[in-house]
């Protein structure tokens, strides 16, 4: 009986200390984003996002970081899309088990833990310098491009081996090829997984820092860029350097720039997760 | 066996009797062996599947393999249409004809073969795509683009399987949403669209309710006038309603091999007569 009663309570005071560890992450978050939206929020309008940089808080927008950051998503996107759909191909269904596969598999997941700012000395050496970039758009997305890939490689192989078996036998024994079989067969109905793993890392992608500021992408720029060998700003930078300003008016206008970085990482997040549900009903 | 080839290639036979003689000769090649399998032994890795297999198995006639699970009998299936090259560790010993070739030498083109050896899998597995494309998509990847053909092939293969008038109003809509029964007679239209001479049948009905498989069973009893059709089930009463001969594997070994009537009434070995009285297996 008495056992009974204490196993009872265990389990009562575990619940209870599972909700609090639960909601615990989720109050800081809301404090945070509630104290920013409080700041922020006022500053937000038009003028905020169409204004060019500016000394004076009160004229400063977002323009010339926000294009930047649209610009680097883009070209990050257009490089790492297709070499890291390539690899993950390439590994699932053409790569024969092996010592070297092994190897390149558990690389690809060492990759994904490596911490950003080494990937922004790694694109400063390789880009910027060796390859003559400077401090550009291209150098940056190349350089993002990297840190993403093994997210794209990873998540797009799940995606791929979700498909089941039984589809690859379907087409094999049409007498499809084996490309006949991934472009026409598993690609499609990957797409929306593939999707949502690419939208994660471009959102990841998207509030990088580090080793943007390591190649040396500028937090003033006086003119959005206009081509991938512009020099540039992106969102987050312009949040710090605005942070570290000593003036008030600034702080707020940090406020509000994270609003808007936080909006879009959300919108993308929300993509991503409406593709993975219209995607998890398909095979059912 | 040999002598019905050899009249079957017309060698002996008097030229002036050739046109009168061609149907004869044709329904001597018919008669002819379809598939063969000679010394057969499948490996995965050091694991012997298949342990040592000769069998000849008839033209346009219904052959089904029966034996319990893991006895080899699916493995040696697969031999024919090379669907067993993808697992890890395969190997074969021995050779495996099709109409007199072999289809394991090197340069054989497995996607040629496939053509001419459909397939039919266990559990219906439609394509996440439209009806159409489903059908089409055998035609498709032979490169064929004519609209017009297209359309009549999958009109003629739904017709062959008795699913046209189900779904001709839905042919844009996906497969998945069509009943299980209705989608292994997808499978077989799709199979049937790219014409093969040969089809093989993975447990084509182990997934479907009794109204289905009847369906199917005609289907497939239908289908053998064209085709050669090779079976595995492991519905006892299946075997005997539609096939022509029966196989009965075990442990990796074909352990008799006979007219189905034969072999369900009065068996050779005991083994045989033991597994189809249900005391094992």
């Amino acid at each position: 009986m008495n056992n009974i009663k204490k196993n009872r309570i265990k389990d009562k005071a575990f619940k209870v200390w599972g909700i609090a560890c639960t909601f615990l992450g989720l109050i800081l978050l809301c404090i945070f984003i509630g104290s920013i939206l409080i700041d922020g929020l006022q500053r937000i309008d038009w003028g905020f996002i169409t204004n060019l940089p500016s000394r004076k808080a009160e004229r400063a927008g977002i323009y010339t970081a926000l294009m930047g950051s649209v610009w680097i998503l883009i070209f990050t996107t257009i490089i790492a899309l297709p070499l890291g759909i390539a690899a993950a191909i390439y590994l699932e269904e053409y790569a024969k088990e092996s010592k070297l596969s092994s190897l390149l598999e558990v690389n690809i997941s060492n990759l994904a833990g490596v911490p950003s700012i080494i990937y922004g000395l790694l694109g400063l050496e390789v880009f910027v310098r060796v390859m003559e970039m400077g401090a550009s758009i291209l150098a940056g997305s190349f350089t993002l491009a990297l840190l993403i890939l093994p997210i794209v490689i990873v998540s797009t192989r799940e995606a791929i081996k979700a498909v089941p078996k039984s589809i690859r036998d379907a087409s094999f024994a049409l007498g499809a090829s084996k490309w006949q079989t991934v472009s026409q067969q598993l690609l499609p109905a990957s797409f929306g997984g593939i999707l949502t793993g690419v939208i994660l890392a471009l959102s990841r992608a998207v509030g990088e820092t580090a080793p943007l500021i390591v190649i040396g992408a500028l937090a003033y720029v006086p003119f959005a860029p206009s081509s991938p060998m512009d020099e540039f700003s992106v969102l987050p930078i312009q949040i710090f350097n605005w942070i570290s300003r000593p003036q008030h008016g600034f702080e707020i206008n940090a406020a509000a720039a994270i609003i808007v970085l936080l909006l879009i990482t959300f919108i993308m997040n929300g993509i991503a997760v409406y593709f993975r549900n219209r995607w998890q009903s398909k095979f059912k | 066996m040999e002598l019905q080839f050899t009249l079957g290639t017309g060698g002996r036979v008097n030229s002036n009797k050739m046109k009168k003689d061609k149907d004869t000769i044709d329904k001597t090649l018919k008669r002819k062996h379809k598939l063969q399998a000679k010394e057969v032994k499948v490996f995965y890795d050091d694991f012997m599947a298949i342990k040592g297999i000769d069998m000849n198995i008839r033209a346009n006639k219904i052959t089904a393999f029966i034996g319990p699970s893991g006895c080899g009998k699916s493995t040696f299936l697969r031999l024919f249409n090379r669907m067993n090259d993808y697992v890890d560790g395969f190997r074969l010993e021995g050779e495996i004809l099709i109409d007199g070739e072999n289809i394991y030498k090197k340069k054989v083109n497995v996607e040629q073969l496939r053509k001419q050896v459909g397939m039919v899998f266990q559990k219906p597995n439609p394509f996440p795509k439209s009806i159409y494309e489903n059908v089409a998509y055998g035609l498709k990847i032979q490169g064929i683009k004519d609209k017009n053909f297209l359309r009549q092939k999958v009109e003629d293969s739904l017709k062959q399987v008795g699913l046209w008038n189900e779904v001709k109003e839905d042919i844009n809509k996906s497969a998945l949403a069509l009943s299980g029964g209705q989608q292994q007679r997808l499978c077989i239209a799709r199979t049937l669209a790219v014409e093969p001479s040969i089809i093989l049948m993975d447990e084509p009905t182990s997934a479907l309710d009794p109204i289905s498989t009847a369906k199917i069973e005609e289907l497939i009893y239908e289908l053998k006038e064209k085709y050669t059709i090779v079976i595995v089930t492991h519905n006892m009463q299946q075997a005997g309603r539609i096939s022509d001969y029966t196989a009965f594997f075990y442990m990796g070994e074909l352990i008799e091999y006979d007219k189905s009537k034969k072999l369900f009434t009065n068996p050779e070995k005991k083994q045989t007569e033991n597994y189809i009285t249900g005391r094992f297996g």
